[in-house]
């Protein structure tokens, strides 16, 4: 057994106790790393081993004076590479920020570093999150923990990776469309997209900024309330957050789902969904019927226009977003151009993959003037229907619970070749964050290939302590998922 | 020339104004003038990753008040809008501004040109941040970005196409100048482009319903520059349809040296700027409440001024419309005016000399720095004879410059009018005495010399005698 394979709760605990030192809890992540890297690459940046010891001896101090007393206080942790970390590249996976070193940290890792976390690197990620493979990203892809020859799900593949791997304990991601709990179904991973405005955006590099959301990625459900509950706070610097009445997520874990209303909708276990999925996300559904929820079925409708919706509303928040990497005040400039158009059409052509390209042409294209109103306004009027069918919904339930992803991992190299297909595989995930709702994807169990499965819990606005209480009572059902890297951490 | 048409000028404004916050309009740096380049930055106005706008509550306070006094109905759920184009001098490559939901709609102006009142539509007013600044630095070889200006909040205030002539457009302006100046939203300089307006123009003939094509004229720099390049416009479009040419819609730039107007490259004029709404910025929610506030916070405006000047003071319409142009004027005015108890010469002060010395500095009516109290001790010195007039006006340019306590000042200098008359026949005896031939001159007729003897005794009493008293008792001398 390694430090590596305890949950951050867990680890923090022993820290708090004094079994284990802040240092060795940064090895063991360090080592971990060290003996993975080559198969998995998780990560973009690895920090400094002697800056992260530094750190790690800093926060021992504090936690020893008493001045840190929180659950994560010395624990290691993972960024997204689209999270400014001040003094560390932040390339968002692109090479046109890959020399980009932020001079601030984003709010959400600031926090965290205010409660003693140690910052071992940056996660691999699909280029500006575009992408649901961790494939588009500059820097090449990153390996499921599950299987190599498998993609680890995107846009927080790299994070997925190194928690599924046992590289660290936890990381932070984001989610504009699944790019948390995808990954997390494919890599057996948990995590939650919270509801919009609980997490800042500042120092978070915006994709789509109207459903753009950080979150956790853990092993588990109650280290996703404890970390949540420390990044989690209205912030003035992002207009956009909001003050929460509250903040107490750990608390709802143990509340049982004795009486708790799970719909599940019709919608969602139609063509295209996996046989295998199907029945592993139907036999939780069954757990947590066991454990005293009422569950029933309902029909949620227009699921079919969430992806239409979702892309054209991203992709047009992305285009504008994106406009400021432009080879004029950072990042990667063209070697030879001639005047300033040349400079920016080069510069912005070379350092943009093909994803990212494409998205930002389909945005723009939205936006012109004579398709504004035909895609864009449309879109948004779209994506208020949907609204309104989650709110009809959550009229009746208190979680609504279907599948995360259609399938389990894909192989890598298959899924770029045809976007449209990917874009399609995002269904289940797009509608929640349109709609601002929380959504969590925790795994229920692996098919026969060996792959996890996500099953997904999607709450009304605010109301995460539901997802806590459904997830925690499944889970303890459940009992521990390991994939090969993080028995392979265990057996060392 | 018979079968000469008549046209008419059809023009609507564009006017931005930069709004005297502290704060810039999305972040916490200085929107101070005259800093090192690049040092009233943060990542904010230089568009760095992961940086987000949060609005300056102070810009919505200043653009309601500016819709308030213009008539206009305030939108009670304002937002901004993203409007996109790429230039280094936008860090972010789009604007963000207001094009769906602006802050203010419907209003109008009053101006009065020869008399006859006109009412000028305000079309909307909406909030927005100003860009930074290219520097070609011909050394380098480079051009130079500065963003210490972006950032900084602007109001651009929409007229309809209601004036007909450069005096409309003029007295347009001088009326928004001086009602923002007056709300303290801006200092309104044109010649420092914290007020800059964009002329759009097209020409018709004389009874025609439809507007004729309209250009759009960027660059303009002052109420000199704005009527030529209106003249200049309008005859350049009528040329083009005397010669059965097309007008085409353009953006044009004015040339106020070459006194022309030619068009702006086309590249930064494909426009399509894709607007949307902003996602980084909530709704503005104004509410009633909101609006009470900032009503009930209105200065007296120019016009009530103007009338109660005359009402209190007596002052004419013409003294009072000059007094009343800029606030800061007229704020002096009447504090002055009460201190001293003499509102005529305290006027005088304020129309004549400091007109004069505003000019000779090329400073605006909004930049005196003197106080006050200094003006209205100096009327006093003046009005107890303590001083006399070139005096007086010597003392006011140091009044002027470097507010000088004139009663401090008269007194270290020695200034005080000397009105001993022992004193100055003694004087004026030794200057008869030396100047014989001046006093024949006198004696043969030529009045004129007195001018002399009167510059003489001046001179020797250092500027200082009552030149009433010199002139009668040299008058009396020499009459002996």
């Amino acid at each position: 057994m390694s430090l590596m394979n305890l949950t951050a709760v867990e680890l923090g605990r022993k820290i708090r106790a004094k079994e284990v030192s802040v240092q060795e809890a940064a090895q063991a992540s360090l080592e971990s790393i060290d003996a993975k890297e080559d198969r998995l690459h998780s990560f973009i940046t690895r920090i400094d081993r002697k800056k992260v010891l530094a750190r790690a001896d800093e926060v021992q101090k504090k936690i020893d004076a008493g001045e840190l007393t929180g659950p994560l206080a010395g624990v290691p942790v993972a960024i997204k590479d689209n999270m400014n970390t001040k003094g560390v590249l932040t390339s968002a996976a692109s090479h046109i920020l890959d020399n980009f070193v932020p001079r601030f940290s984003a709010t959400a890792v600031e926090r965290l570093e205010q409660a003693g976390a140690v910052v071992v690197g940056k996660t691999n990620m699909d280029e500006f999150a575009m992408g649901s493979t961790t494939e588009t990203s500059y820097f090449g892809p990153t390996a499921n923990p599950f299987d190599t020859a498998r993609v680890p799900g995107g846009s927080s593949g790299g994070s997925a990776a190194a928690v599924s791997g046992a590289e660290v304990p936890y990381a932070l991601g984001s989610d504009t469309g699944g790019s948390i709990r995808q990954p997390c179904a494919y890599c057996g991973a948990t995590g939650i997209k919270p509801t919009y405005g609980t997490v800042s955006r500042y120092g978070l590099i915006a994709y789509g900024s109207s459903l753009d959301q950080i979150g956790p990625i853990a092993k588990d459900v109650s280290d996703c309330a404890a970390i949540l509950e420390t990044i989690a706070a209205p912030d003035e610097k992002d207009s956009t957050s909001v003050a929460r009445d509250s903040y107490a997520f750990t608390k709802s874990l143990t509340q049982g789902v004795k009486g708790l209303k799970i719909g599940i909708p019709r919608d969602y276990f139609g063509d295209g969904l996996d046989p295998e999925v199907r029945q592993k996300v139907l036999a939780a559904a069954d757990v947590l019927k066991s454990e005293g929820a009422i569950v029933e079925e309902f029909d949620l409708s227009l699921v079919q226009y969430a992806i239409p919706a979702y892309y054209l509303i991203a992709c047009a928040e992305a285009s504008s977003n994106l406009e400021r990497f432009d080879g004029v005040k950072y990042g990667y400039r063209t070697k030879d151009y001639e005047e300033l158009h040349q400079m920016y059409k080069k510069t912005r052509s070379e350092g943009f993959g093909p994803e990212v390209r494409r998205r930002i042409m389909l945005g723009s294209f939205v936006l012109s003037s004579g398709y504004y109103d035909a895609y864009y306004l449309k879109a948004l009027r779209t994506k208020a229907l949907i609204k309104a069918a989650f709110d009809k919904a959550f009229a009746r339930y208190d979680v609504i619970l279907g599948p995360v992803a259609p399938t389990t991992a894909p192989k890598m190299n298959s899924s770029l070749s045809d976007p449209l297909k990917m874009y399609l595989s995002d269904v289940y995930t797009v509608s929640v964050n349109l709609c601002c709702l929380p959504g969590l994807s925790l795994p229920c169990g692996l098919a026969s290939d060996g792959m996890p499965v996500g099953l997904q819990l999607i709450g009304d606005c605010f109301r995460e302590d539901n997802l806590f209480r459904a997830a925690y009572a499944y889970e303890q059902a459940r009992g521990p998922i390991m994939s090969p890297f993080a028995r392979e951490e265990a057996e060392k | 020339m018979s079968g000469m048409k008549q046209y008419e000028t059809v023009i609507g404004l564009e006017v931005h104004v930069e709004l005297a916050t502290k704060t810039k309009i999305f972040c916490g740096c200085s929107t101070a003038f005259g800093g090192a380049p690049n040092t009233h930055t943060c990542p904010v106005c230089t568009g760095m990753p992961g940086s987000l706008p949060v609005l300056n509550k102070q810009v919505v306070n200043y653009a309601i008040a500016v819709g308030l006094a213009t008539n206009c109905d305030i939108t009670r759920k304002c937002k901004f809008d993203r409007k996109n184009y790429f230039y280094p001098d936008n860090p972010q490559n789009y604007q963000i501004s207001q094009l769906y939901y602006p802050i203010c709609r419907n209003g109008h102006v009053d101006i009065t040109v020869n008399g006859s009142q006109k009412s000028v539509g305000i079309h909307e007013i909406h909030m927005e941040e100003d860009a930074g600044k290219l520097i070609h630095d011909n050394w380098l070889d480079a051009s130079l970005v500065d963003y210490n200006r972006s950032g900084v909040p602007l109001i651009e205030i929409v007229s309809e196409p209601d004036m007909r002539s450069s005096e409309e457009v003029i007295a347009y302006l001088e009326k928004l100048r001086t009602t923002i100046q007056y709300l303290g939203a801006s200092d309104c300089k044109l010649q420092e482009g914290s007020m800059r307006a964009d002329v759009n123009l097209s020409v018709r003939e004389v009874g025609a319903k439809q507007f004729g094509t309209r250009t759009e004229m960027k660059n303009i720099n002052s109420f000199k520059a704005i009527a030529h390049a209106i003249a200049g416009e309008t005859q350049r479009q009528i040329e083009l349809l005397e010669d059965g040419k097309k007008v085409i819609q353009e953006t044009r730039r004015w040339d106020d040296n070459k006194g022309a107007s030619f068009p702006m490259r086309s590249k930064e004029d494909a426009k399509d700027y894709r607007y949307f709404p902003e996602p980084d910025l909530p709704p503005i929610v104004i509410s009633q409440e909101w609006i009470d506030r900032i009503k009930s916070r209105e200065p007296e405006f120019k016009e009530e001024k103007q009338a109660r000047y005359q009402k209190e003071f007596g002052l004419t319409e013409y003294d009072a419309d000059i007094l009343t142009d800029s606030r800061k004027i007229a704020e002096t005015f009447e504090k002055a005016a009460a201190i001293c108890g003499n509102p005529k010469k305290t006027a005088n002060w304020l129309m004549d000399d400091t007109m004069r010395l505003l000019k000779d500095h090329s400073m605006d009516p909004e930049d005196i720095r003197f106080s006050p109290e200094h003006l209205a001790a100096l009327v006093k010195l003046t009005d107890s004879n303590t001083i006399n007039s070139s005096v007086a006006a010597e003392v006011f340019e140091k009044i002027f410059t470097d507010d000088i306590d004139p009663d401090k000042y008269v007194e270290e200098h020695g200034l005080k009018q000397v009105n001993d008359a022992g004193a100055l026949e003694e004087t004026i005896r030794g200057i008869v005495a030396a100047n014989p031939q001046s006093v024949a001159d006198y004696k043969a007729g030529k009045k004129k010399a007195i001018g002399f003897l009167v510059g003489q005794t001046m001179k020797a009493m250092k500027g200082k005698a009552n030149p009433g008293m010199v002139n009668q008792i040299l008058t009396r001398l020499l009459e002996e």
